[in-house]
């Protein structure tokens, strides 16, 4: 496959960590923070840590969309099935995730209400058009990379006069929730954990550019690499934020110039411009309310507002006693640090965000990466993560 | 994040801006709606149903070369 | 055999559907079992229209194995309903070493469902036990109403024979033994997924919905030593492995570069955000054995036209927490867990 097998050679990989090697400095400490999930999945489904040296820690971020979802939301869209009838319209990812009461979308669907999983709106528009006498929303998750669709998906709704479709609007942005991280006094305090770099969003980035990031190197004065999805991206991407904290920079760099530019992609950007605004303030799951963080459709397009059309309450559901989801989205902890981890929290049974999705660090550690715990039963030979 | 994926452009009805695209030889219908001036033969980058951007194969190349000089003239720490 | 003319008009399998009288145990239910299942599955013993079928065996250890299928749609690139539910089952009691002999076949027929969807399965069914030198030699047909039922679902049992000597189990693997692999991962569940109306990609797929009994014959013959065997069906091989780690209380070391797989399933899963290692397999098997038998039995599975592209691809090893770790193609390491739920597609 083109341009994915060529990012994922073994030789390149070997060739990069040399490089790594050689150029890590041995007495200090490299903690990176990769902020979007695909990062966390490709380190961990690769097994990308094992060719790091050991001061290079890989701290897992807020992760995906999906684990930042409140519960009360969920709840939201759990409602418009149970109360009004529609036909729920959802990606894949939100199927499985619990909401309050040990409810989910899976489990909504298994007592027959209509929850139909799409991989496009386009699907969802589709369904809105065989059936007119049904009421379909389309439930919208997702950073700045799944905006575009759903905006999109609203004006040819627009356009096409259809009066049975809506969305339930949830997208999030992305320098807000850095910007989230980098404010908690955690991560600002030195002699705590510390982030001394990003690896900025891939798909994100295809989409805003590279600028936005560049108020934050100045601001925090921390390297933020736009590393692409590939584990040869992400090592190389290392490379680079090892070499400009070397050399103390505090730059936007790109190494995933071969999709992202410094502007972006100005047609979608406007598109969404168009489309929706931004909610002064929305709650993440693990962060709180962040500020400036989400979008709301605009009044223009509030026909196709479902929290409008079906008059939909705030539910503030709270998170489980016990979970330390909210350090562990800031680096603060690592998934082990969890009492909850692996004995109440599973992928199965899970009970914070940062297990809900595979690409959760919780998750993904799980998944992928926890024969390197360190066990008082067993003796094993434990690389540091 | 969001996952997307390269996708070889094989053919594009103008008439309804969406495209059919291959990972390698598994095809898909996608839409045109979120780039300009894609065409046939074109890679670019898919996601939910959707071209994001085009992949610039002069970029991905100059990449790996990046990645294949590493380890030949590894810079010395500052 | 001569047709008995009980029954004033043929059944209408061009435009007839599936009603309640044909469960009833009446005429209807009669003329649908011989016009339609007999007609197909035909041998003596199925002839002969009793509620049983009574068959001699060799002395020695009996195996038997049973399987629902439910699988939507129900004909896909390389297969049916029908020949997978023949396959399932000789495959299951071919695991076991044994040869498979007999088989039943249950059917739960929704009210509704067209006659000549039936008949295209019983057909499918008929030729796939014939490749199989197995017969179908008693049967069941119930109705149920409209909704109740996806049109059909089918239970298989079958029942084999161990040869003297084999002693094949999940339990039975052993640190420094050899992990086998019949052939290519993921054919199955990737076909299946693209007949799926919502998912909607084109690939040239197909199941490898196969007999895997004769394969297991010549194993058996070359290498009776053999520890387990096992087909990794629903949750693939990782789930499979998984399993015969936890039973024989062992780990696993896999080689991710020496696991077969497809370009096409390879596109197809990154297309859908799947993993290879947890889609079904209906045509492949795994197989656990000393590591010094290891290469004669590559040899003799290589030699069969179902095992064509099998491959060592890893080894037992001791470990308390019967992890299933692997060498990624890219050189670092991971675990292989358990399937999580259902393998849905996914966004990010």
């Amino acid at each position: 496959m083109k341009y994915i097998d060529e990012f994922r050679q073994r030789e390149l990989a070997q060739k990069l960590a040399a490089s790594i090697q050689q150029e890590a400095d041995h007495d200090r400490q490299y903690n990176l923070m990769e902020f979007c999930g695909g990062h966390t999945h490709a380190i961990f489904r690769y097994g990308v840590q094992d060719l790091m040296p050991a001061n290079l820690t890989f701290v897992h971020g807020p992760g995906c969309p999906v684990c930042v979802l409140p519960i009360g939301r969920i709840d939201n869209a759990i409602q418009l099935l149970e109360q009004h009838n529609v036909i729920l319209c959802t990606y894949g990812d939100m199927l499985r995730v619990p909401a309050s009461g040990r409810k989910s979308l899976l489990k909504a669907k298994a007592t027959g209400a209509d929850v139909r999983m799409v991989y496009s709106t386009q699907d969802a528009l589709k369904i809105a058009h065989n059936n007119p006498d049904r009421q379909v929303v389309f439930f919208a998750i997702g950073f700045e990379t799944t905006t575009p669709p759903t905006a999109v998906a609203i004006k040819q709704a627009e356009k096409q006069g259809l009066k049975n479709f809506s969305v339930f609007c949830n997208h999030v942005l992305t320098p807000a929730a850095i910007q989230s991280i980098l404010d908690s006094p955690e991560v600002r305090d030195i002699g705590s954990v510390s982030i001394d770099g990003f690896f900025g969003p891939s798909h994100v980035s295809t989409i805003i550019g590279s600028r936005p990031y560049e108020f934050f190197a100045k601001s925090f004065q921390r390297p933020v690499v736009i590393a692409g999805f590939e584990p040869l991206d992400v090592m190389q991407s290392a490379l680079m934020l090892i070499r400009q904290l070397n050399q103390g920079r505090h730059e936007v760099e790109n190494e995933y110039t071969r999709v992202v530019t410094r502007e972006g992609n100005l047609k979608a950007q406007s598109l969404v411009a168009e489309v929706f605004e931004v909610r002064r303030v929305f709650e993440w799951r693990g962060l709180g309310m962040v500020p400036n963080s989400a979008l709301q459709i605009k009044p223009r397009f509030a026909d196709f507002d479902a929290e409008l059309r079906f008059q939909l309450p705030a539910i503030q559901a709270s998170d489980i006693k016990g979970c330390e989801c909210p350090s562990i989205l800031r680096g603060i902890k690592k998934p082990t640090d969890c009492k909850l981890f692996g004995t109440i929290c599973t992928p199965e049974n899970p009970m914070g965000s940062c297990m809900v999705s595979s690409e959760g660090s919780c998750a993904a550690y799980w998944s992928y990466g926890r024969f390197r715990q360190p066990e008082n039963k067993t003796d094993r030979e434990g690389v540091a993560v | 994040m969001c996952l997307a994926l390269p996708a070889k452009i094989i053919s594009i009805d103008a008439t309804t801006d969406r495209a059919i695209v291959a990972v390698g030889d598994v095809k898909k219908e996608i839409s045109l709606a979120l780039v300009e001036g894609a065409k046939v033969h074109d890679f670019v980058l898919i996601h939910v149903g959707y071209a994001l951007n085009k992949i610039s194969q002069q970029e991905a190349e100059r990449t790996l070369e990046i990645f294949a000089e590493a380890g030949l003239s590894g810079e010395k720490p500052a | 055999m001569t047709t008995r003319k009980r029954f004033p008009l043929p059944l209408n399998i061009q435009d007839g559907v599936v009603d309640m009288a044909h469960g009833s145990g009446g005429r209807a239910m009669a003329q649908l079992i011989d016009q339609l299942f007999i007609k197909h599955l035909d041998n003596r013993l199925l002839r002969q229209g009793n509620d049983q079928a009574c068959f001699s065996v060799a002395a020695g250890r009996m195996v038997m194995s049973t399987d629902g299928h439910v699988i939507s749609p129900l004909f896909f690139p390389g297969g049916d309903i029908g020949s997978l539910a023949i396959h399932g089952t000789v495959n299951d009691v071919a695991m076991s070493g044994a040869q498979p002999l007999y088989l039943a076949a249950g059917f739960i027929l929704e009210e509704g469902f067209p006659l000549v969807d039936l008949e295209r399965v019983v057909i499918s069914m008929a030729a796939a036990a014939k490749a199989a030198e197995v017969a179908v030699v008693t049967g069941d047909t119930k109705v149920v109403e409209r909704g109740k039922g996806d049109g059909i679902f089918i239970t298989t049992t079958g029942v084999g024979r161990v040869p003297d000597g084999v002693n094949i189990s999940g339990d039975l693997a052993q640190p420094g033994d050899a992990i086998l692999l019949s052939g290519t991962l993921g054919d199955h569940g990737v076909a299946v997924m693209s007949s799926r109306e919502n998912l909607e990609f084109e690939t040239q797929i197909e199941s490898d919905s196969a007999a895997l009994h004769t394969l297991v014959a010549d194993m058996v013959a070359a290498v009776p030593s053999i520890h387990c065997l096992r087909d990794p069906t629903r949750g693939g091989l990782a789930t499979t492995l998984n399993e015969l780690a936890l039973q024989s209380q062992v780990g696993m070391r896999l080689e991710e570069r020496a696991i077969p797989v497809q370009p096409a399933v390879s596109a197809a899963c990154e297309l859908l955000g799947l993993d290879p290692l947890y889609i079904a397999n209906e045509g492949k098997l795994i197989a656990i054995c000393p590591a010094e038998k290891a290469a004669q039995l590559l040899a003799v599975m290589r030699a069969h036209p179902l095992g064509q592209q099998a491959a060592i691809i890893g080894n037992v090893v001791e470990d308390p927490n019967s992890f299933v770790q692997m060498e990624t193609a890219f050189g670092g390491s991971r675990i292989v867990d358990w399937l999580a739920g259902e393998q849905l597609p996914r966004i990010c």
